[in-house]
């Protein structure tokens, strides 16, 4: 949430008062293969979507830059001082560039992605966090499912430039005992012992949580975040409406309904779905007609959110880009400048719509299987998201009409399908011109406009 | 063979017709899916642990984003059962007659649970009781699982002993139980009540008994969580909002921008700046906010001229939110009420007969607002001391979630200029003071007319959004004399002397009991026939 408040913490008298816009320090918490790095690439993702500055620095990143080669698991065994000076060296070397994230680069959130499995090392990062003046938050994962760990190792651990000189049976036999030279020194967060820090132990991937003074809104919101994601497979489909008939005049925003190749397109999706035959599909549309329209096509239940109606163009809706160079080109050239942040008078700005949009994020992370029908700007933010897009690149993200992009969660990402269901439509990417000065003259503006009627 | 679309002309949803005739809408999105089965959130805990104040808290939220929740306190059912409470010798588990009634008044409240989940349109029903044994718990589950209901439960764990004394003092001291006690006695029963429930007590077990459970274990007012198998979207909220609420004493000043230029001129919307008693109004302000004397004071505007210029006079830092902007008449912005009505006579009529539901054509409607508003709320809630700075439309939304207005009086609160509202959360409600900054400004409320028709079929309730009020707890017919004390501060407890007739019906227990057996099965009838009949 853009601008929220921070609270003043005025914890223990012997640490420092963090005052607010105080940066933020998660740590993750946990054995090997429990899901720490899945859970702080997505959580860095989420948080910079949002508008937060956060970054992850993963230790292992580290430790593989000092250790070229790797050899096997004998340099994690507890007793290799060797393996733990460089291990400790690393961990050091990652925090001073946390902490320089978070002073001088204006970071927010620093993810800090390691085992940090006792309660000296986690100690260690306290006493940095206080004294720079970071709050701290532990993550941790706690798994004893076999399966689980056994499902993680292969889609992440294989592939690891650990590993490469491997085959499957030797990489999974050196990192189980590679496991085994952490557990026992492992101290789980403990009830009674760390009752006064904050974190959230996730156990059993989500199916139960413990969690332990949350101090402010940052945290309630990763928390819940946390709280909301999911590992089991499923895909996410993403579409615009057919084409629609202010899309074939070239106008922007508006309420139109469907072209007749627009109502093709339907048809068509609705064809590509039943092929797909997915399990339990949700469909969701906008308000608009368009795209309730194409849902209808598809013929399944559909729920419509007013939160992906697209963008407010304000008192340019309705209009070609021809007339807005006419009427308003100096807010033309401005939106040309940032068009994230720019905001049509009496509209809304792609910063704004991923505000709106937050909580269907939120709701597709809790879901599995779902056809989001929408528009250009909402699908630009929704792809941005899982795509891991900055502010730059995301109003520039091509979602041309009549393709669909598949999005199955897999590894640390998302992989993307891009399905063109061949129907013709005019195409409505607009790219960034040259010139964005207020004072160019019109064909410079006009210059990447698309063909239309 | 695609349906043909219209839109419906309150909402401006767009829905399939058939001749053009609206059929049965999409849902549309704010609230769950209502085709999810229903709800029964069980609470757990010992007496004087928060669990009512949960319970009417979190009934009071989720109307307010739409989903038709009511309370059922089993403590209500026994004070009618049980016309004369005697001590606590009644809640003794060796106690057979009382054991009995209370047994009777949880099923009771459970069939009433019933009716409401599966006649009423209630979506979620929370069974406020204690529900400390395994046994109880293990009926209702029972119960939940004959009628395709999911129980969540939420158990509130605290052995901090000022915590428990405040709590006794603000709401068990003054209730109906204790009427006829000096504030001493009762703080004393009522610790011996809290010991004959201790000793049965079995809290949630989630390493074992109750590991397949869904539930939230609130531990010392929040301090930790202990969240078990969360099943679907409405749970996930729940535990978000328990997360984010609070006890601490604080206070939360709503007031509107000053009054505008646009205001003058009879105006809606539009981004115009204050006129000269607006400006007067925001000094006053500033002296208001100054001999409020308050530690760390927020201080939140919307986005538009007229609420931040309201701001700067206070010579505070503030935080400018979008969410806070006035709804958006759409078309209408701009124009006055006489424009509306000559320019779009129609639209003009259609949000007469419905103004919580209506949208503007390109704008927003009451409905639409809340969910905007929603996530300012959650944040209130985490905050402690905050003035919001807003508008008229907005401002309602706000105080009908602090004061549990349902959907049909929220646009009609009345929430004039140059007014601050100060809402102290006590008890288990808000206490309002409305102060007039004696800076005068025109009036910009506009009363439901008399003579509108309600239409009733172009309004699409049943799947939609609708704030309620949190209805009255389970309990007519009322005892003479007790209040729904939900809105209205508590007054201190009455200092007659504990009377001798405390003795008298200790003795004459077992006559009386038998009597008030009877009495629970008359009153149960009537009870349902009272619900059978009532417009929800």
């Amino acid at each position: 949430m853009r601008g929220a408040s921070r609270s003043k913490n005025t914890q223990i008298l012997d640490k420092r008062v963090c005052m607010t816009n105080c940066p933020t320090l998660i740590v993750t918490v946990g054995l090997p293969a429990r899901g720490k790095t899945y859970i702080s690439k997505k959580l860095t993702r989420y948080l910079n979507w949002i508008d937060v500055p956060t970054k992850e620095f993963n230790v292992g990143q580290y430790r593989r830059e000092c250790v070229k080669i790797y050899k096997s698991f004998e340099f994690f065994r507890p007793d290799n001082e060797e393996g733990l000076k460089i291990r400790k060296q690393c961990a050091l070397a990652a925090l001073n560039d946390v902490r320089q994230f978070l002073t001088d680069e204006g970071g927010q959130v620093a993810v800090f992605d390691a085992t940090n499995t006792t309660r000296e090392r986690r100690e260690t990062i306290i006493r940095f966090a206080e004294q720079n003046g970071f709050k701290v938050f532990f993550v941790e994962s706690v798994c004893e499912d076999p399966d689980v760990i056994a499902e993680n190792i292969v889609q992440v651990k294989l592939g690891s430039p650990d590993y490469t000189h491997c085959n499957t049976e030797e990489a999974v036999a050196d990192f189980m005992k590679r496991i085994k030279c952490y557990e026992n020194s492992y101290q789980p967060l403990d009830e009674e012992l760390d009752r006064d820090l904050s974190f959230i132990k996730i156990i059993d991937v989500g199916r139960r949580y413990l969690v332990n003074r949350v101090q402010d809104h940052i945290q309630s919101r990763i928390v819940y975040y946390l709280m909301n994601i999911h590992i089991t497979p499923r895909s996410i489909y993403l579409c615009r409406h057919g084409e629609s008939d202010l899309n074939v005049k070239g106008r922007i925003g508006g309420d139109s309904g469907l072209s007749a190749r627009g109502k093709q397109f339907a048809d068509a999706l609705g064809q590509f779905i039943q092929s797909q035959n997915i399990s339990d599909l949700k469909v969701w549309t906008s308000q608009m007609k368009r795209t309730i329209q194409t849902a209808e096509a598809v013929g399944v239940t559909y729920e419509q959110w007013k939160a992906l109606n697209e963008i407010d163009a304000g008192v340019c809706e309705e209009l070609m880009y021809e007339e807005i160079q006419l009427k308003f080109p100096l807010e033309f050239a401005l939106r040309d400048q940032d068009k994230y942040r720019y905001r049509y008078p009496k509209g809304e700005s792609y910063e704004d719509l991923v505000q709106r949009l937050e909580p269907v994020i939120m709701e597709l992370e809790r879901q599995e299987n779902v056809l989001v029908i929408c528009h250009q700007a909402v699908m630009r933010c929704l792809l941005a998201y899982f795509l891991d897009k900055t502010a730059e690149e995301l109003p520039y993200l091509k979602c041309p009409l009549h393709t669909v992009l598949k999005l199955t969660p897999v590894a640390y990402g998302c992989k993307v399908e891009s399905v063109c269901l061949k129907v013709e439509a005019v195409n409505t990417h607009r790219d960034r011109p040259t010139n964005v000065d207020v004072s160019r003259q019109a064909e410079e503006a006009l210059l990447t406009v698309p063909d239309h009627q | 063979m695609p349906r043909e679309l219209t839109q419906n002309r309150i909402q401006k949803i767009w829905i399939p017709s058939k001749d053009d005739k609206p059929s049965m809408p999409r849902i549309p999105h704010g609230g769950p899916h209502l085709a999810n089965p229903p709800t029964v959130i069980v609470m757990v805990g010992l007496p004087a642990r928060g669990k009512t104040y949960i319970s009417r808290k979190l009934t009071r939220y989720l109307n307010w984003i739409g989903i038709p929740t009511k309370v059922f306190n089993v403590g209500e059912y026994r004070r009618e059962a049980v016309k004369h409470f005697s001590s606590y010798d009644f809640f003794k588990s060796d106690n057979e007659d009382a054991v009995k009634i209370r047994q009777q008044c949880a099923l009771a409240a459970l069939r009433d649970v019933k009716i409401y989940l599966t006649e009423e349109e209630g979506q979620v029903a929370v069974f406020d009781a204690t529900n400390t044994t395994r046994e109880r718990r293990d009926i209702i589950l029972e119960f939940g699982a004959e009628n395709g209901f999911k129980i969540f439960f939420i158990e509130s764990v605290c052995e901090d002993p000022n915590v428990i004394a405040c709590n006794i003092l603000e709401v068990k001291v003054s209730c109906p139980d204790y009427q006829d006690c000096n504030k001493t006695d009762a703080v004393e029963d009522f610790k011996k009540r809290i010991e004959c429930y201790r000793v049965n007590y079995q809290p949630l077990d989630p390493d074992q008994y109750d590991r397949n459970l869904s539930f939230i274990k609130v531990i010392d007012v929040g301090r930790r969580f202990l969240v078990n198998r969360i099943q679907d979207h409405i749970q996930s909220r729940i535990v978000y909002y328990l997360m984010n609420i609070h006890v601490q004493p604080r206070s939360i000043y709503l007031c509107r921008h000053g009054e505008s230029q646009h205001n003058l001129q009879g105006r809606l919307g539009g981004d115009s700046g204050l006129s000269t008693r607006g400006r007067k109004f925001a000094g006053a302000l500033a002296d208001f906010v100054e001999e409020q004397n308050l530690q760390d004071l927020k201080v939140w505007t919307s986005q538009l001229r007229r609420s931040i210029q309201t701001a700067e006079a206070l010579n505070v830092p503030y935080e400018q939110w979008k969410g806070l902007n006035e709804i958006d008449a759409g078309v209408c912005e701009e124009m006055t009420y006489e424009e509306v009505r000559e320019r779009f006579p129609e639209e003009f009529a259609l949000r007469d007969q419905d103004k919580y539901y209506y949208r503007y054509p390109s704008g927003e409607s009451y409905q639409d607002l809340v969910q905007r508003v929603e996530p300012l709320i959650m944040e209130l809630e985490r905050q402690e001391n905050v003035l919001v700075i807003c508008h008229q439309a907005v401002m309602r939304c706000l105080l009908a979630y602090f004061l549990d207005k349902s959907a049909d009086e929220m646009p009609y609160l009345k929430c004039p200029l140059h007014t601050v509202l100060k809402l102290t959360p006590v008890a288990y409600g808000c206490k309002v003071e409305s102060i007039f900054l004696n800076v005068e400004a025109v009036n910009t409320h506009r009363d439901r007319p008399e003579e509108v028709k309600r239409g009733p079929s172009t309004l699409i309730r049943r799947n939609s959004v609708t704030p309620l009020t949190s209805p009255e707890p389970n309990k007519k017919p009322r005892i003479e004399g007790l209040d729904d004390p939900t809105i209205r501060e508590v007054t201190p407890a009455q200092l007659t002397l504990c009377s001798t007739t405390h003795t008298t019906l200790a003795l004459s227990t077992q006559h009386w009991l038998s009597e008030a057996c009877l009495r629970t099965f008359l009153h149960y009838l009537q009870v349902v026939s009272v619900l059978l009949f009532q417009r929800t």
